[in-house]
């Protein structure tokens, strides 16, 4: 018998217990609104969870409260203006989602960023990571009541999002990528400082580590908590770090890379076995590491030449379709996008990834106490724009 | 490589030489062998490119599709369902306000005729759905016509659970109506809303009414309003 199973038997056995106790004071159920405005929600969820006593019987998330219908409004927009708008889906990480959408109109149209392009397109994409996660290693510690790490977490993301700003001109939204490469080089020094800043990002996932992963409150609220089992975390559609803490190798990065040189660099994908709120702690704090380590590999060997490639002025993209998806910091997100050779897209659909992430919830949280659902919220990460999109 | 069309015109040219793209196009013709085998007849739509797979299906045929997806084939993971409607915008390209209209001369909007994508299509309303097999990699992009009169198939939820926010979604949006899903009813919009905004003809009001900040907002800077004598805009 596993560690996990174990955890998982004693914590099935705890909720019997407690199911009796109920069942003999016969309490009476309860319908409980975790939100909208929770700090375990990063935007505006409401979570409406039916207890029993202390368990929760069945639990309903509630969204549309930043629904901007970004399907909608790409319909009418060129598509080199469609990048402003998918900026703010995922709004810690936003280069990452200007990519896939640019690599699914490059192939329509059947052009390739150059070669220096698209490395500064994996760095900037891996430094987005990097900022998106920094901020979730912090967060998590205040869902278990530590409030000094996201402290540290602001501090430190922010020599990470200083160099996307040297680089990019925007601190959140870049709007940055073009089709047939990126608007701009990057300025003079910006590769000895993004160094540095790794380094600074490297010491402050150590400090996590000693602060937070080997506590035992920490543990003793996650360990054994939220379990997702491989295959229904499969067919929910459960994306990047919270499918690979249930064991899944699998990772869009290496296994199907598109447009990104991330098989340049010598990296490793992490997994976990357990599939609980500590594994996806920690692959996600292995993965910040690991961000780090392919961002020096990359900055080393940047080559040279031009950033855009020949593409018209105006951008006509010819029929087809196309879909591409790229493993963003909340996890694989993808565009199909329909052209019919006009200036805009004909329609584009957007597969966010924690739209999928979240869909589990009704099915993870049955069963599970009420403090559970701010742990398991919070290790599932997610970010409201990109549910709601 | 892009000849393994059944329906439809194959609008896509094979993308840039990598080996690894002929590979994954074989691979996906094996797949869509297969697929011919155990659907028969209601297979009737079929396109390869980019080592991608696309499976046009009868709509009928949708959860069969996908229980033969995940149970014979392996593909476990369910990346996201979603609908197309083909009809071309009747309120033409950029669904231009009124005093956009008056600024350039309107074309004539005629309606375009309906084409459909890869694939192939009949009808107006298309569903689109996507599912992988995370251990090699392989994925399949599904569609299903669905009849104009009643917009309705079977859904998915019983072989993929993620596909019920899904099929909501699309309910909302599209007003499909899919068979066995457990409760459909609205996600994103309040529940009084009436309309499938995703339609091509729900039009989009913020367009409609306001205009267009690019063409009309030219509004002169104060300094330049009357030859700037305050002395803000003068150089030092």
């Amino acid at each position: 018998m596993t560690v996990t199973e174990r955890q998982q038997l004693s914590y099935i056995a705890a909720q019997a217990a407690d199911a009796r106790v109920n069942l003999e004071i016969e309490t009476e159920g309860m319908t409980l609104n975790i939100g909208p405005q929770h700090p375990a929600t990063h935007g505006t969820l409401r979570i409406v969870a039916k207890l029993d006593g202390e368990q929760v019987v069945a639990a309903e998330p509630v969204m549309g409260y930043m629904h901007r219908g970004y399907e909608k409004l790409a319909e009418v927009r060129t598509y080199p203006q469609v990048t402003t708008l998918i900026n703010r889906i995922d709004w810690l990480g936003s280069f990452a989602n200007e990519v896939p959408f640019i690599l699914a109109a490059e192939r329509l149209m059947e052009v390739e960023a150059p070669p220096r392009a698209q490395w500064i397109r994996t760095i900037l994409f891996e430094l987005s990571r990097i900022a998106n996660i920094t901020l979730f290693l912090g967060d998590m510690a205040v869902q278990v009541g530590a409030i000094t790490p996201v402290f540290f977490a602001f501090r430190d993301r922010e020599h990470v999002l200083n160099q996307i700003e040297a680089a990019t001109g925007g601190r959140f939204h870049p709007n940055f990528d073009r089709i047939g490469g990126l608007k701009d080089d990057l300025p003079a020094g910006w590769v000895a400082e993004t160094r540095g800043a790794m380094r600074k990002i490297r010491a402050f996932c150590d400090e996590i580590e000693e602060l937070v992963e080997g506590n035992e409150i920490f543990q003793a609220r996650t360990r054994g908590i939220g379990v997702i089992p491989p295959g229904v975390g499969l067919s929910y559609g459960l994306t990047g770090a919270n499918i690979r803490a249930s064991g899944v190798d699998w990772d869009v990065r290496r296994d199907s890379p598109c447009g990104l040189v991330h098989d340049q660099v010598d990296w490793k994908v992490w997994t976990h076995p357990d599939g609980d709120s500590f594994a996806r702690f920690w692959v996600r704090l292995q993965e910040t590491r690991e961000a780090t380590k392919i961002v020096d590999q990359l900055l080393d060997g940047i080559p040279s030449g031009p950033i855009m490639a020949k593409v018209p002025v105006i951008i006509k993209v010819p029929a087809g379709e196309a879909y591409v998806e790229t493993e963003n910091p909340l996890g694989v997100m993808g565009y199909y996008v329909v052209s019919k050779g006009d200036l805009n897209p004909f329609r584009v659909k957007i597969r966010s990834a924690s739209f999928s992430n979240v869909s589990i919830t009704p099915w993870l949280l049955r069963g599970v106490y009420v403090p559970d659902i701010i742990t398991i919220l919070g290790s599932l990460y997610f970010i409201l724009g990109d549910i709601d999109r | 490589m892009s000849s393994t069309d059944t329906a439809g015109p194959s609008t896509e040219a094979p993308r840039a030489p990598d080996s690894a793209g002929t590979a994954a196009d074989a691979e996906a013709g094996a797949l869509l062998g297969r697929a011919r085998n155990a659907l028969g007849d209601a297979l009737v739509g079929s396109h390869i490119s980019a080592g991608e797979l696309w499976l046009r299906v009868e709509s009928e045929s949708w959860a069969d599709l996908a229980a033969w997806l995940r149970d014979t084939e392996g593909f476990g993971f369910f990346s996201f369902l979603s609908a197309i409607d083909w009809m071309p915008s009747p309120f033409g390209r950029d669904m231009d306000s009124a005093v956009d209209n008056t600024l350039d001369q309107p074309e004539p909007k005629e309606a375009p005729p309906t084409e459909t994508g890869v694939s192939g299509g009949d009808t107006r309303f298309q569903l689109l759905a996507r599912v992988s097999d995370v251990t090699t990699g392989r994925s399949v992009i599904a569609k299903a016509d669905l009849s104009t009169d009643d917009l309705r198939a079977p859904s998915w939820v019983a072989v993929y659970p993620g596909a019920d926010w899904h099929e909501r979604e699309a309910w909302e949006m599209f007003g499909i109506d899919f068979d066995g899903h457990p409760g459909l009813r609205h996600i994103y919009l309040p529940g009084e809303f009436e309309g499938h905004p995703l339609r091509k003809d729900y039009p989009l009001l913020a367009r409609r009414v306001k205009p267009w900040p690019g063409l009309v907002d030219v509004e002169l800077m104060p300094e330049t309003d009357d030859g700037g004598d305050d002395g803000e805009g003068a150089a030092p």
